[in-house]
């Protein structure tokens, strides 16, 4: 039958109304930051990936690229910051390439704008959109139901209220690039040791009217020490009871072996290649 | 938000939550107003923007210019009424190029009515525009949250302006020269800040006259006595 169909409607309508609970998303919890300075801007994260409380990954990037003298760094639903930097991203660069013009952050910050709010809030990506364009330097925030803000420095995720309070007592105007560095560092650090949803490292992106400099790891609070004492298991610790060799041969009984000539590759591995 | 218990909708209803704000959702909860003086018109409002107890920003500029010399006081959720601004911006924009003479201060408010009450259900958008044009000098129109849309002397918008009813009703004059208009949108603003917990942060202020538009600044920590920039 041709159309839609939404008969999946009626079924969630009913699991709802029997107490199943909604599916919950993987979301990050997370400490980014942003800070201009004379020339440029820089923008910082942790580098942990939650799945409720399940550390899933520690040393993800959440500095994600979107043209090379605009970065954004992404908290809130995981997939949703990488799908939706990803989609601008693409979409800038035919916009670039259309106009024959270098890309500008408020253009990045509007298209994701308009691109959050037809979605309600639905897609969770909260950014910090930061770069230098013709213009000069930008910096945003931009909330998942499309609202934006325009300040020197921000912070969002979990950890912006350690942030934030980093900021608030140390930040001044007027900053050289190493001072900015350090109170983003800073304030990612609070994050990490102060909010529950962000740890391990700090990655750090600067960018100038010049050139983008990504520092994954730029510092590593939470490097693993070498173990004090070595818990593997000596050998002949569990007794052998018996013990069989099948051969090649062997195997042929249950399964097929194809023999491959010599420089032949397998089957699976040819591919059609454009030229 | 609360569904019934069958499971069937014709049965359960579809529930629409008016007074929502989705959850997480930026709110400007606010102080904005906007009076007419004899020379125009001036707009002011707090700078405080919050999600749920976080003051997410404390500088926020809710004067939002539209054109030359129409501007409009922003409250409720920030990104509806942002939305609703650049959509405005941008179309007072094409009809001012196409028409080769700026768009009055009504022609605005009726873009900006048509957005908030055909999309009344999806938005939360409480909206003063405020504007000087040649035909009518300084004019006020207020859209509140079901989209109508009332042509004022003076108005008063945001959470915090539950407070000051009674300050503007007793301290309001007719045709204020600009000095003492503004004085009176700071005394308003001062007090709503005071009683409001969900205002606060800087008082920020547009002068719109024959000669443009002006900006004013008050800080908190000079007792809001000093204008910056």
């Amino acid at each position: 039958m041709p159309g839609f169909d939404f008969s999946n409607h009626t079924r969630n309508a009913a699991l709802h109304a029997r107490g199943v609970p909604l599916p919950k998303a993987t979301s990050t919890g997370t400490t980014i930051v942003g800070c201009i300075f004379e020339g440029g801007v820089v923008i910082a994260a942790d580098t942990r990936a939650t799945s409720g409380p399940i550390v899933a990954d520690k040393n993800c990037e959440k500095l994600h690229y979107i043209a090379p003298q605009i970065w954004c760094a992404g908290a809130g639903t995981a997939a949703d910051t990488e799908f939706t930097t990803a989609l601008i991203s693409s979409q800038l660069e035919l916009h670039a390439l259309s106009t024959g013009r270098k890309p500008r952050v408020v253009t990045c910050m509007t298209m994701l704008k308009q691109h959050l709010f037809r979605y309600q809030g639905h897609i969770g990506a909260y950014l910090v959109v930061a770069g230098v364009d013709p213009t000069g330097v930008g910096l945003f925030t931009v909330h998942a139901h499309g609202s934006t803000d325009k300040l020197p420095y921000v912070t969002m995720g979990s950890g912006s209220l350690a942030a934030m309070s980093v900021f608030e007592t140390q930040w001044k105007s007027q900053m050289t690039e190493q001072e900015a560095i350090d109170l983003a560092s800073n304030a990612i650090q609070a994050g990490i040791f102060n909010d529950l949803g962000s740890g391990s490292n700090v990655d750090v992106a600067i960018i100038t009217k010049d050139k983008t400099t990504l520092k994954r790891g730029y510092v590593k609070p939470n490097e693993r020490s070498k173990k004090q004492k070595s818990y593997v298991f000596k050998r002949g610790t569990t007794a052998v009871l018996n013990e069989k060799v099948i051969t090649k041969q062997e195997i042929s009984k249950y399964v097929t072996v194809h023999e491959l000539e010599g420089g032949e590759p397998a089957l699976a591995e040819k591919m059609d290649i454009d030229v | 938000m609360e569904f019934g218990t069958s499971g069937m909708l014709n049965e359960d209803g579809i529930h629409v939550d008016m007074d929502r704000l989705k959850k997480g959702e930026v709110n400007l909860g606010t102080s904005i107003m906007a009076i007419t003086f004899k020379d125009g018109v001036i707009l002011g409002a707090d700078s405080r923007t919050t999600t749920g107890a976080y003051i997410a920003n404390r500088v926020t500029d809710k004067l939002t210019q539209v054109h030359d010399t129409i501007w409009c006081c922003r409250s409720g959720s920030a990104a509806d009424t942002q939305a609703v601004a650049d959509i405005v911006q941008y179309q007072l924009a094409m009809y001012g190029t196409m028409n080769g003479k700026p768009p009055t201060t009504q022609t605005a408010a009726a873009m900006f009515q048509e957005l908030c009450y055909e999309n009344k259900d999806r938005l939360s958008a409480g909206l003063i525009i405020a504007g000087w044009d040649e035909r009518h000098g300084g004019q006020v129109y207020s859209i509140p949250a079901g989209g109508s849309l009332h042509k004022q002397a003076y108005s008063i918008g945001g959470s915090g302006s539950t407070y000051i009813y009674g300050y503007c009703d007793a301290n309001w004059k007719e045709g204020m020269e600009e000095s003492q208009a503004v004085d009176f949108v700071k005394g308003a603003l001062q007090e709503a800040i005071k009683w409001d917990g969900s205002s606060g942060g800087v008082i920020r202020m547009v002068v719109l006259t024959k000669k443009g538009a002006n900006r004013h600044l008050y800080l908190p920590d000079s007792d809001y006595k000093i204008r910056h920039q």
